[in-house]
């Protein structure tokens, strides 16, 4: 199971708590995660499914590289966090 | 009389009220974020949203701003795949809300009946109080919209939304750059009426294309609705006929240059300006903020200055931080460098009501 955490500045517009979620792909990490709490999803996708302009996805690590498809493999004990860029603020 | 104000800006809603002759501050809302747009419809309250990471969002509030509760933003349709969509200078235009940039009630006989503009220049329609909206297809699918480019934005956008008091099927909207466009049947067909508009920024053979014109801001006059006033960039317009041609009016002091306006609710002749030096300054003329105002249809025009600071003033105000209430006496406009000014005389005295505000990007009466 992957370990997704979220940014605090995430919280304060709606609440995301640190989840346990299987997956091979970060899409299909988040869109677990975002099953479950709809409201999120808007915020760090945009309409098409992209991850937004200024946000950003770590899997342990690394900066997840295709920001459109969310096709970047996850691990099954992966550590995901998914931040605020420091662009767009 | 409208005995309150609600101030959008970079970092905040702001409620302002009456009480004693004078006007401040009662509330505040989204300390911190960007609100876009305000726009009150009785005793509901709309404000969009911009977070800088968190995309564009969209609250509602029932009880007059004292609440408020997040709903449906606006949201483009999955682009279809290998679509070759570009904009007026060749850019690809990405199917993604950048900002909500009007938000207008649709229909006085459904009030959860809402319009909304955006950029990159989709028209949503909301049938349920912004619960949820669709993309107003004919006017995005129309080859028309190939043409418009942006201004001021990188990306062309929706600005304006006039609808017709005698009929809700017509409705007016203003496009940075794309001219005015027009649907007399609710939207499901369109057409462009900026005939007459002149764009000085295009080469000579282009520059009365109606469909790359940059209207600022449109304002149709409720008890006239065939006058409309268009603050362009390159000038200001007027129609007496319902859009189907324009005049430049000239020789306005002290500047054509600006981008609100505001028309009277009754008097389609009378109409306010707040003019600055074009187009690459975009400060006060002499650093003296001023209301230009007609009251004859643009033949001639008052410069307004009492109560307005006449030195060093640098505040810019932009489209829709100009308001006029239903009375047609009182006015409001908040600039970039934080301030606030009303008159409850038409713009013959100005009151100062902050200077500490953060940026304004909208004012609203709460008729």
């Amino acid at each position: 199971m992957a370990h997704v955490v979220f940014t605090p500045a995430l919280q304060r517009h709606v609440p995301c708590p640190p989840a346990e979620v299987a997956g091979g792909t970060v899409r299909e990490v988040l869109d677990r995660v975002f099953g479950e709490n709809p409201r999120a999803r808007t915020y760090v996708l945009d309409e098409q499914g992209s991850l937004r302009k200024h946000m950003a996805v770590f899997i342990d690590g690394e900066a997840v590289r295709d920001r459109d498809g969310l096709s970047d493999g996850v691990g099954t004990d992966s550590q995901i966090y998914v931040m605020q860029a420091l662009s767009g603020g | 009389m409208a005995d309150r104000l609600y101030v959008a800006t970079r970092k905040g809603l702001f409620t302002v009220d009456r009480s004693n002759g004078g006007w401040q501050v009662t509330r505040t809302a989204f300390l911190g974020d960007l609100v876009t747009i305000v726009m009150p419809s009785g005793e509901r309250v709309y404000a969009s949203l911009g977070h800088g990471h968190f995309g564009v969002k969209l609250h509602r509030s029932a009880d007059s701003g004292a609440t408020w509760e997040e709903c449906a933003a606006p949201a483009y349709p999955p682009k279809p795949e290998g679509l070759d969509d570009r904009d007026g200078s060749g850019k690809p235009v990405e199917w993604r809300v950048e900002m909500v940039w009007a938000l207008a009630a649709a229909d006085p006989a459904k009030p959860e009946a809402l319009w909304c503009g955006t950029l990159p220049g989709g028209l949503f329609r909301s049938e349920d109080g912004g619960s949820s909206w669709e993309l107003n297809r004919p006017l995005w699918d129309d080859p028309g919209r190939g043409k418009w480019f942006g201004g001021g934005a990188d990306i062309p956008g929706i600005h304006s939304v006039c609808v017709d008091p005698r009929d809700s099927d017509r409705v007016f909207a203003g496009v940075s750059c794309g001219g005015v466009w027009l649907t007399e049947d609710g939207g499901a067909t369109w057409a462009c009426r900026a005939e007459g508009m002149r764009a000085e920024y295009m080469p000579p053979d282009r520059q009365f294309d109606p469909g790359i014109q940059d209207p600022h801001c449109v304002a149709q006059c409720p008890g006239e609705p065939e006058k409309l006033w268009a603050q362009h960039h390159n000038g200001i317009f007027r129609s007496t006929d319902g859009a189907k041609s324009w005049q430049e009016i000239e020789d306005v002091p002290p500047s054509v240059f600006g981008f609100p306006v505001a028309v009277h609710p009754q008097d389609g002749d009378t109409a306010w300006f707040v003019p600055a030096i074009k187009d690459e300054h975009r400060i006060p003329v002499e650093g003296k903020v001023v209301v230009s105002r007609t009251r004859d249809g643009g033949k001639s025009f008052e410069v307004l200055r009492n109560g307005l600071p006449q030195e060093h003033a640098y505040d810019l105000v932009f489209r829709h931080a100009l308001d006029i209430d239903g009375s047609g006496d009182r006015l409001a406009f908040g600039s970039t460098t934080g301030s606030l000014w009303v008159t409850e005389d038409q713009g013959d005295h100005w009151q100062c009501v902050s200077t500490h505000l953060p940026p304004v990007y909208c004012v609203r009466f709460a008729d």
